[in-house]
């Protein structure tokens, strides 16, 4: 047995002249929730391609379970959901699960599978006749039918309500909680943040970052400082916007920051000091100004 | 092996549950066969010419499901995420296509039953059980190149260029293939230019089957011929587009 529940290991993958994806290492062990982060383009779906066997590398490998994931039998233990609107519209809500059930070993009992995600009262009813957050939610569901070792969502939370969201990040605790391993991707970052212990930021092919939530912050090291005022131009900004009639200044140094502003004698009010949430991380790390020369000149 | 049928299942109940899919599969056989046959009362009344009438019914009813049912049902297929989606559970490419296939005869043998019924009740035509039998093997038979015809536009097209484009070969093909009227009415040059068609001689074994004539070999040879060609044709689209979308 192998630990990792899935693996990258130099994986390429080029579509014509695009580059989507660059010798990419990432392994993936058992029982952990792994966050994917970067913005459209970065190569996150075409990495979970890779690993769900919808599409093979161009050079470097992938695995899944420790085999090739083209294998059919190496996708037992993996659970991946459609993209939205792509339910077979005439097909019943229970059909439609007990189908994908079907596919697998030992599925989880399809009554127990609708419950889990507020399906019960729709078992019945046709996938066309949902409503978007419904079909969102059975889609989330299918992941979870064979009850799989390894579940690889794309922009789960897209297009659901609040409390459906709450009730699928509820089922993914539950089932990491009895060993099932989450790799999600989202442009929610606030919500991953919620859920993943560890990190994975991707941008043009490549991973920038990946390690323990706490380590990704720490990396990029910003804070933001907050103020009211007339300011003066400050050294160390790395961005400043106007929100609500306050400046909010992101620094890799809030100290000096905020003793260059007492220094310059403005009037200033309602000062904070925050740590960085993962979006501003995030921004800091794939903004133009923090690329590596390497990557910039790979663009080139 | 065995995903086959649990898609074939699935595949058939979601069809017939889009009220036009299934209609459209059965009204046209149904509705040519009482316009062109049990209406015509020098066809429906003569025993020869109302089983020959049918058996070419039979074999447009055969023909048309294979051809809108892989056609538009592949090409549907390949338009939507859920297929994608279904590439990534445990089991292969070929559980798809054997469901769509399965379907498609299916609904083949599906639309044989209205337009047996109305040969039965409405016309003089006449056949053996034994008859029938073989004609309903010739009939399969000689539908696999159209089986093949419906997957080569559904691999190699958008759902809204592939149903056109099957209308456009379908009931031209079926004319002149002598599926509505036999070709004893054609004139010289559409008769000469029938027989090269693979509908005609389809239509050949198929009637050679319900009259128990047995296989005339040239048609025979010719059919194989078009099997051939076009199932050459489905492979190179169905590995095209894996190539396109799942390599």
């Amino acid at each position: 047995m192998t630990r990792y529940q899935a693996r990258a290991i130099g994986a390429s993958r080029r579509f014509g002249s695009l580059n989507a994806l660059d010798g990419i290492d990432l392994d993936i062990s058992a029982g952990e929730i792994l966050g994917l982060l970067g913005p459209n383009g970065a190569g996150k779906t075409t990495l979970l391609n890779l690993l769900t066997g919808l599409r093979a590398p161009d050079s470097g490998r992938v695995e899944l379970f420790g085999g090739d994931p083209r294998q059919p039998r190496n996708r037992q233990r993996l659970g991946t959901t459609p993209q939205e609107t792509g339910l077979p519209d005439t097909l019943r809500v229970a059909e439609i699960v007990e189908f994908v059930a079907k596919h697998y070993p030992k599925p989880l009992p399809v009554d127990e599978l609708l419950e889990r995600f507020g399906l019960s009262e729709l078992a019945r009813e046709q996938a066309g006749s949902l409503s978007g957050g419904q079909q969102r939610r059975l889609s989330a569901a299918l992941a979870f039918a064979g009850d799989p070792g390894l579940v690889v969502l794309d922009e789960p939370t897209t297009g659901l309500d609040v409390a459906a969201r709450d009730s699928l990040w509820e089922a993914l605790r539950h089932h990491n909680r009895r060993g099932t391993t989450v790799l999600l991707t989202s442009h929610y970052l606030a919500e991953v943040e919620a859920l993943a212990e560890r990190i994975v930021v991707m941008d043009r092919g490549r991973v920038l970052a990946d390690g323990p939530q706490r380590e990704i912050k720490s990396r990029v090291r910003t804070s933001t400082v907050t103020v009211r005022g007339e300011l003066p131009e400050l050294p160390g900004v790395v961005r400043s916007e106007l929100r609500d009639g306050a400046h909010r200044l992101l620094t890799h140094d809030s100290d000096r920051l905020v003793r260059d502003l007492v220094r310059s004698g403005v009037d200033f009010e309602d000062l904070t000091v925050t740590g960085t949430s993962l979006e501003e991380a995030f921004t800091a790390l794939t903004s133009t100004g923090n690329r590596t020369d390497e990557t910039a000149g790979r663009r080139a | 092996m065995s995903t086959i049928p649990l898609y074939t299942r699935y595949q058939f109940r979601e069809t017939i549950r889009i009220p036009m899919a299934a209609l459209g599969t059965l009204a046209f056989p149904t509705l040519f066969m009482l316009l062109f046959v049990v209406s015509n009362r020098s066809v429906s009344g003569n025993t020869a010419a109302a089983t020959e009438a049918a058996g070419q019914m039979s074999l447009f009813a055969v023909i048309s499901a294979f051809v809108f049912n892989l056609g538009a049902g592949v090409a549907e297929d390949r338009a939507k995420t859920w297929h994608a989606y279904l590439r990534t559970l445990p089991a292969g490419p070929m559980a798809q296509l054997g469901g769509r296939v399965c379907n498609a005869l299916c609904f083949a043998l599906l639309s044989l039953v209205p337009v047996g019924l109305a040969a039965m009740l409405l016309t003089e035509a006449e056949a053996s059980v034994i008859e029938l039998g073989t004609t309903l093997f010739a009939l399969i038979l000689a539908g696999v190149p159209f089986a093949f015809l419906g997957l080569t536009v559904g691999y190699s097209m958008p759902l809204k260029a592939a149903i056109p484009t099957v209308q456009l070969i379908l009931f031209p093909l079926a004319f002149a293939g002598g599926l509505f009227l036999p070709p004893s009415l054609f004139p010289d040059w559409l008769d000469a230019t029938s027989n090269v068609l693979p509908t005609r001689a389809a239509r050949e074994l198929v009637l050679g089957a319900l009259t128990g004539g047995g296989p005339p070999l040239t048609a025979l040879s010719i059919a194989v011929g078009w099997t051939v060609a076009l199932g050459t044709l489905a492979v190179f689209t169905f590995r095209r587009d894996e190539g396109r979308r799942f390599r």
